[in-house]
């Protein structure tokens, strides 16, 4: 095979077509779109939405809230459960949570469309009013550090500040919002919604964002502890899992969520590189994301590989679809086996098909090569440990995140912890919020009981 | 497609289904277009004396909507024809000329003296048309001024113009009943002794409809004032289903030609009116709705009916209701009755359990070993039917009579035999030994 040079390019499309590819996902509902969808919700006893959302947002009521015109009323409801339910309404999976337990869709098929009407009632809230509806309580002259301004952290820290407590954000990237903003599809939050959202939380008062403050790096664990009255732990998941396979640090080899943080933040979106044949390695949602999006940067070829069946995909089967619509083909069943490197860098990878025996995974011995001009490691991230030992004591670990309890405590004193980087659940946007509001909870309940 | 030729009080239609005095009846144009489209009938808007009326210039209607915005109750301020007469009763001639086989009854509204009702029923008798109906129902407007259901609601006033139209005129008297009124049958049986032919009911209920709760003012409102106006649509058809059968049922009026209005919808709905006793049906809202077009789905839906249970004339259909209406005193309290959950049905939204719980008699559950599960508890049923109106997926929930065993609610045996109040050890009223059947 003749070597060629590899075809990473910028500026493969029209700024009409990054436009069009990079717009909302799902446009929102006007208001008689809303009016009518509220009206198919059946206001049930004790919603099994409800019981599917991490958050537990009374959906029917606030559905009802819409159908009697007054989405303000209804976003409350929203936001005083989920001071994030703008995000969540855009990023949640909602067909594996609120909209799978609709009783609608064991009926028709056709949940309500719960996420976008909550989108609805919350963007009117914020679009008219611009303020968020929640006041401090007075002033109880204690001091909770926050570590990570994404979506666990400023959940707590608004929490916390409504309660009257002063918050300490130290965010070691120069926005706040996280994933929100470094890491969800470009798609799902056009129009800088997530600085949007973080700046109507943080309106509440009393909460002070530090940024380009990196547990471990520019803050210790042990200062904390002994400067504030409290700690919250949500830095997320720093580490990102390794193919270990020779040459995977070669040029063209990338991390996802690199490549997705870097999308987030170009002002142009023409400016960012792209393969023309592109390889994911991964089953998730970062895989979907950044397969999807190397195809909509105008990608011409995106295989993404995942070792196991696609019912055993992280990302959701509307995720799958999104992928398959948006033109990545998605092959299953097949391991990375090695690098192909051609002058210095990556050309392609050869796989090894798989079988599960047992629910172990094994493999066939028949293999295939994907050529590639890049490919995108999308295997999962991981809780780099070193930062929390800056304590003489430790915190203990659970499968390699942080161990809490019901109420988010770690098992050291006075730290609490949540989103990714906690051993709570699945890795959601919302998840993250219900650990935040949670562990908020308790750390007022230690500090009015102190 | 069975025969839905309809004669009512020797006035032919090729369907029951006739246009009722309103808006769309108000010019040749729509009456023509309704023919077009297949109504059987119209009974033309409100003839009046000159000068002709005047109608406000602002909103005349107002609505209460479900909540994807379909019509269920419509309300209006407008009063009866503002064109002058003389062009109303030369559209008539016309369009009775060119639709012979049409029913074209004209409705008529004047002052309480016989000598307005002698001049305008010679000019009326004139254009041919089949018959005409007397408007004692408009509760608003025309009501001030001494007409419409200022009439209807004193039986004496509906006793005498009912027979100065009937010696003043050989045309098929109908006369138009208002519901705003706290027994029909009075002015029922007024209209009877006067001579009617027919009644027609029920014309609209005074209603406001809505207040506008920025401004305060009524709805429709006309410069930030309202006033009350006539109420009709599906909302109001149990009103009118009743008054039609208080009038089928009662000794005095009974065998009267009634024809049924209000809310009338569907073919379902116009069955359902010819029950109670209704010989044909008038429709207005339901046009002014979706257009007349709405004819044809009624008509098929009628003619569908008609050969599934064999009948070959609408007349079949009239009364067949009537002799299954009777007093709350006469039910059968030893009927027992529980409702039926169909579990492959239910979709779990558990609307029955709590209407139950809350509201009746704790007799649904929500759980069961832990799991989301809706079940009847018979011990506590009462058989009240709650469960199956708030379901919302259709023959989900059904009622089942007992037909032997013991009520597990009251340990009492279900033995099938009759027994009413009249009967009843807790009437103080009880007649014992002698159980009184209701009449016929």
């Amino acid at each position: 095979m003749a070597t060629r040079a590899p075809d990473i390019a910028t500026g493969r499309l029209s700024p009409e077509q990054y436009a069009a590819n990079f717009s909302d996902i799902h446009p929102p509902l006007g208001r008689h779109e809303a009016l009518v969808e509220a009206d198919r919700c059946y206001f049930c006893y004790d919603a099994p939405c409800v019981k599917a959302c991490p958050t537990t947002i009374d959906i029917p009521l606030f559905i009802r809230q819409i159908l009697t015109d007054n989405p303000i009323g209804s976003a409350e409801t929203i936001l005083s459960q989920n001071i994030l339910g703008g995000m969540c309404a855009r990023v949640c999976p909602t067909e594996t949570l609120c909209e799978e337990a609709c009783v609608r869709e064991a009926a028709e098929g056709k949940p309500v469309k719960i996420g976008l009407l909550q989108r609805y009632a919350t963007d009117t809230l914020m679009d008219e009013e611009g303020e968020q509806p929640f006041e401090r309580a007075a002033p109880t002259g204690k001091r909770v550090a926050v570590v990570g301004g994404g979506p666990a952290g400023l959940a707590a820290a608004h929490r916390l500040a409504m309660h009257g407590h002063d918050v300490v954000i130290y965010d070691a990237r120069q926005k706040a919002g996280g994933l929100n903003e470094y890491g969800i599809a470009a798609y799902k939050v056009p129009d800088d919604f997530a600085q949007d959202e973080v700046e109507f939380i943080l309106s509440i008062g009393g909460i002070t964002v530090e940024h380009g403050k990196a547990l471990g790096r520019d803050v210790q664990l042990a200062d904390l502890r002994s400067a504030y009255d409290a700690v919250f732990l949500g830095m997320g998941l720093a580490g990102v899992n390794a193919l270990v396979l020779e040459g995977e640090t070669l040029p063209g080899v990338a991390d996802a969520v690199d490549y997705i943080a870097d999308l987030r933040q170009a002002e142009d979106l023409g400016t960012l590189p792209v393969g023309g044949r592109v390889v994911v390695i991964g089953g998730g949602m970062t895989a979907v994301d950044v397969a999807v999006q190397s195809k909509r940067l105008g990608a011409k070829e995106v295989t993404m590989v995942y070792r196991r069946g696609s019912d055993k995909m992280g990302a959701s089967l509307y995720e799958q679809e999104l992928a398959a619509t948006s033109g990545v083909v998605i092959r299953t069943n097949a391991k990375p086996l090695r690098l192909v490197v051609e002058d210095g860098r990556v050309a392609g990878m050869v796989f090894e098909e798989t079988a599960e025996l047992d629910g172990r995974l094994v493999g066939t011995g028949a293999t295939f090569e994907l050529p590639a001009d890049m490919v995108f490691k999308a295997i999962g991230q991981t809780l780099v440990p070193a930062v929390l030992n800056g304590s003489a004591e430790t915190i203990a670990l659970d499968g390699g995140k942080i161990r809490v309890d019901d109420e988010r405590r770690t098992t050291l004193a006075g730290v609490w912890a949540g989103g990714d980087c906690a051993a709570t659940g699945e890795d959601l946007t919302v998840a993250a919020v219900a650990d935040g509001r949670i562990a908020a909870e308790s750390i007022h309940r230690a500090l009015s009981a102190g | 497609m069975a025969n839905l030729a309809s004669n009512f009080i020797g006035i032919k239609s090729p369907n029951p289904f006739w246009l009722a005095s309103a808006p769309p009846t108000d010019k040749a144009y729509n009456v023509v277009r309704a023919f077009k489209d297949g109504w059987g009938g119209v009974v033309w808007k409100t003839l009046g004396t000159d000068p002709p009326v005047v109608n406000v210039s602002g909103p005349r209607y107002g609505a209460i909507h479900s909540n994807d915005r379909r019509l269920i109750g419509l309300n209006n301020i407008e009063l009866i024809t503002d064109r002058p007469l003389e062009i109303n009763l030369r559209e008539i001639k016309e369009v009775k000329r060119d639709w012979p086989d049409r029913a074209l009854v004209v409705s008529l509204m004047v002052p309480c003296e016989e000598h307005y009702w002698k001049d305008i029923l010679a000019k009326v008798e004139e254009t041919g048309c089949d018959g005409i109906e007397l408007n004692f129902g408009c509760p608003h407007g025309m009501s001030e001024r001494g007409m419409g259901s200022s009439v209807g609601q004193v039986p004496e006033y509906v006793e005498m113009v009912t027979r100065w139209c009937k010696q003043h005129s050989r045309m098929p008297v109908i006369v138009k009943l208002t519901p705003n009124i706290s027994d029909i049958r009075q002015p029922a049986r007024a209209a009877k002794r006067g001579g009617a032919d027919a009644v027609s009911l029920i014309n609209t209920i005074s209603s406001i409809i809505g207040v506008d709760i920025d401004t305060f003012s009524p709805l429709p409102s006309i410069d930030g004032k309202g006033s009350h106006g006539g109420y009709c649509g599906p909302a109001v058809k149990p009103i009118a289903l009743n008054m039609t059968a208080e009038i089928a049922r009662d000794a005095e009026t009974r065998g009267l030609p009634i024809s049924g209005i209000g809310g009338v919808t569907t073919w379902r709905d116009a069955v359902e009116f010819m029950a109670l006793g209704a010989g044909n049906v008038q429709v207005c809202t339901a046009a002014m709705t979706y257009g007349f077009r709405i004819v044809q789905e009624m008509i098929t839906g009628l003619s569908e009916y008609m050969d599934s249970h064999g009948f070959t004339s609408v007349d079949e259909i009239t009364g067949r209701a009537v002799g299954n209406v009777t007093d709350w005193q006469y039910l059968n309290l030893n009927y027992v009755a529980k409702a039926r959950i169909d579990q492959d049905l239910c979709i779990k939204c558990g609307r029955c359990h709590i209407a139950c719980e809350d509201t009746s008699h704790q007799a649904i559950t929500s759980m069961v070993d832990g799991i989301r599960h809706f079940e009847v508890i018979d011990a506590e049923c009462v058989g009240c039917n709650l469960c199956v109106n708030v379901c919302p997926v259709q023959d989900c929930i059904t009622m089942e009579e007992m037909v032997a065993g013991t009520d597990p609610r009251t340990g009492f045996p279900v033995t099938g035999e009759y027994a009413n109040w009249t009967t009843h050890p807790n009437n103080p009223m009880a007649k014992p030994a002698v159980v009184v059947e209701p009449a016929e």
